[in-house]
């Protein structure tokens, strides 16, 4: 084996083909895998996007790009950022693994960056070891230490695999950089016009110990072995993302973005029963045109994700299943099985089962056969209760804790309630317990049925 | 104590300078009626002119909206914003956390615009401005006070400091539970879940945040909401701790330390 082929000739051409060619073939793939995510987003129902956009970019810089919620936890939080700055860095090696893939040039940034280049590498190294440290707890955190949040009933299975498929690419990943340069630094000598000399900070001693004893044969081939490992993990994991939970890392971004800035302890009004309501009570527009008594009774509330607003199910998307809204969450604390995480990752999971239903094309999961599926015109005879239980949702005492744990903005709290507004007005179900308190509201505008007046504690 | 009514006022022409909102917790439960009793009596002793709606208040709606029924909800808030604007109510104060939240957070949406503080927020003016004075060693005086963030008042509205503000003024030492203020552990009965039994579990969440209060040896566990209140005192009850530990709204706190 001979060190790889020059540019312009016609081996040095065959290579950059097939770079090219498992280039294009990774990112299509990711791009029709993400597009269906997005697709899947949009079966939830529209929602304005209101509130100063200003404060929606601050949003997105502080929690996201900032990672600032991350920090009420500052172990995790400084583990994370280890791997999250890496990862940001990383980026600039691969804008030129993908110039010298394509034109068969090696290290191409060195030559019009010079001692910057060794500044840059020698970054991206120190963060990389970081990096691998941080994997390496974190690894230990999930299968070794004892962390509740890592062990409730809903990590059992895909996701607990998922996140531990996660953190060994990213050891993968991390050797393939050190196989590169540490073998590119062995080479310098034995081969420098095609292994420029350079000056890495952790490749410059760490190459010489490694790979210092063999010989330039087995060097050439482990040099590509570590590229092509390097962008091959980073392919597989752009394919990866949109079936795991390590999509955060992209919709982290948008998530934050559009999370609604109403005060968490407002509830979204229902215009349509307000209306309704007020024309009860005499108090509606008089010119309004008379309500059609034979209209098909609108649903409320949602006990589906084509119910749910594509705010939801973004957010259900951008989840981690880093369960901290379930580490905080009171009724799951006390022992209760409503745990916020598991509805978040359940609503996903529906949107998956929509999506895929819908892709299929398959007419019997159409309402009206005649009319292509769509998110309007599909019914599979299953829906959100089918993954939820009613005694999760009835547990919740509407807190807020799991919204204010959420490090990304995400609203477990909304869905709950449209899954009670749901119960309640659509299907004429919910606690027994609550018929009383209904009653009594209803009948003598107070929460308890008792007697007497409002003025009684005066004596 | 006598109280004046908004339409007894409207009778006279005359407008108060707040109205109290008192709440179903706060006219129907014993022990929250107690809470009501204290804050007019703090009211009368700063010389403020405020009045009730009485019979003419309704349920804000805020349990009947969190267990789902939004049917419910716009009916009574809805009758509540007709009361409020035809006797053109602006300022309002309530010793009720979630009919705070309702009327703060709400009733804009349904037409219903008012500016309206929880008592919390007002004592801790009429202290700042002098309104109100307290003894120089009162009954609380270097006693262990924690205080717990009830949800609507905390992370639902950002308000953490008032009511510690408010405690300082009494001279007791207030230690903080580990889970305050954003991260504060509900009492267990929001979301409509004091008319309900609770899921099947190991534990009541009013019994896990007594505990929690428990384990700092506090003399008096403070709180700002009536369900909390409830709660709390359950709680400490299932301790068998009633004759240690007391459990006070804040306004009882300070009615009982006003210098008079």
């Amino acid at each position: 084996m001979d060190r790889p082929a020059p540019p312009f000739t016609f081996t040095g051409m065959v290579q950059s083909i097939v770079f090219a060619v498992v280039a294009l073939l990774a990112l299509g793939f990711a791009y029709f895998q993400f597009s269906k995510v997005w697709a899947n987003v949009m079966l939830g129902k529209a929602e304005e996007v209101s509130g100063p956009t200003g404060e929606r970019w601050k949003n997105m810089l502080l929690v996201a790009f900032g990672q600032k919620k991350m920090f009420k936890r500052i172990i995790p939080a400084v583990l994370h950022l280890m791997l999250y700055v890496a990862f940001v860095f990383t980026q600039i090696e691969l804008i030129e693994i993908f110039i010298d893939g394509i034109f068969g040039v090696h290290r191409w940034f060195l030559g019009p960056l010079g001692g910057m280049y060794n500044f840059i590498i020698s970054t991206i190294e120190l963060l990389s070891i970081l990096a691998f440290v941080a994997t390496v707890i974190f690894l230990v955190r999930r299968n070794v230490l004892f962390i509740p949040r890592f062990h409730k009933p809903e990590m059992q299975g895909w996701p607990k695999l998922d996140a531990n498929l996660i953190l060994v690419f990213e050891l993968i990943l991390l050797a393939c950089i050190f196989t590169m340069n540490g073998t590119d630094v062995v080479l310098q000598d034995q081969d420098p016009d095609h292994y420029r000399a350079t000056n890495f900070a952790v490749s410059g001693f760490l190459g010489p110990v490694i790979f210092g004893s063999f010989d330039a044969s087995t060097l050439y081939v482990l040099e590509r072995v570590g590229w092509w490992g390097h962008i091959m993990m980073v392919f597989v994991f752009l394919n990866y993302l949109p079936k795991s939970k390590h999509l955060h890392i992209l919709l982290a971004f948008p998530n934050t973005y559009f999370a609604r800035l109403k005060p968490k302890g407002q509830m979204i009004n229902m215009p349509e029963i307000m209306n309704e309501v007020k024309s009860m009570m005499g108090l509606g527009d008089p010119n309004a045109p008379e309500p059609d008594m034979n209209a098909e009774l609108p649903e409320f509330g949602a006990d589906d994700v084509t119910e749910m607003s594509w705010i939801d199910v973004l957010g259900a998307y951008s989840c981690t299943e880093c369960g901290r809204c379930t580490a905080v969450c009171p009724a799951n604390i006390t022992g209760k099985k409503l745990s916020p995480r598991k509805i978040v990752m359940n609503v996903r999971d529906r949107a998956e089962e929509i999506g895929d239903k819908i892709r299929s094309g398959n007419t019997e999961y159409a309402e009206h056969a005649d009319q292509p599926l769509s998110r309007t015109n599909f019914q599979d005879g299953r829906n959100l209760w089918d993954y939820i239980t009613r005694e999760e949702i009835h547990a919740c005492t509407t807190c807020n804790a799991c919204v204010e744990a959420c490090p990304i903005l995400i609203n477990p709290l909304e869905m709950i309630n449209k899954l009670r507004r749901h119960e309640i007005l659509t299907e004429a179900a919910g606690p027994s317990d609550w018929r009383p308190l209904f009653n009594s509201i209803e009948n003598q505008q107070r929460a308890w049925s008792v007697g007497g007046s409002r003025m009684d504690w005066v004596e | 104590m006598t109280v004046q009514t908004m339409a007894q006022l409207a009778a006279e022409d005359r407008q108060p300078e707040i109205l109290f909102w008192v709440g179903c917790a706060g006219s129907f439960d014993d022990r929250a009626q107690k809470v009501t009793r204290a804050f007019a009596e703090i009211l009368n002793a700063a010389g403020i002119d405020f009045a009730v709606l009485g019979d003419e208040e309704a349920c804000t709606g805020d349990p009947a909206r969190r267990a789902g029924n939004e049917f419910l909800y716009q009916m009574v808030a809805l009758q509540n914003i007709e009361t409020l604007n035809m006797y053109g109510v602006k300022k309002m104060v309530t010793a009720c956390p979630h009919c705070f939240n309702t009327i703060k957070n709400e009733y804009p949406a349904l037409g219903g615009h008012y500016d309206i503080v929880h008592h919390t927020q007002l004592l801790q003016q009429l202290i700042d401005e002098g309104r109100i004075k307290m003894t120089e060693g009162g009954a609380f005086k270097g006693k262990r006070i924690t205080y717990h963030d009830s949800c609507y008042l905390g992370r639902a509205n950002g308000i953490y400091e008032a009511p510690r503000a408010v405690l300082e003024s009494i001279d007791g030492q207030l230690v903080e539970m580990k889970r305050s203020r954003q991260n504060g552990l509900c009492c267990g009965a929001g979301g409509a879940q004091m008319w309900k039994e609770d899921e099947p579990g190991d534990k009541r969440v009013n019994v896990e945040r007594t505990d929690e209060a428990l384990s700092l040896n506090a003399d008096v566990i403070a709180v700002n909401c009536p369900f909390c209140l409830t709660m709390m005192t359950d709680g400490v009850a299932a301790r068998e701790k009633q004759g240690q530990v007391m459990v006070y709204d804040l306004s009882e706190l300070i009615v009982s330390e006003l210098a008079r």
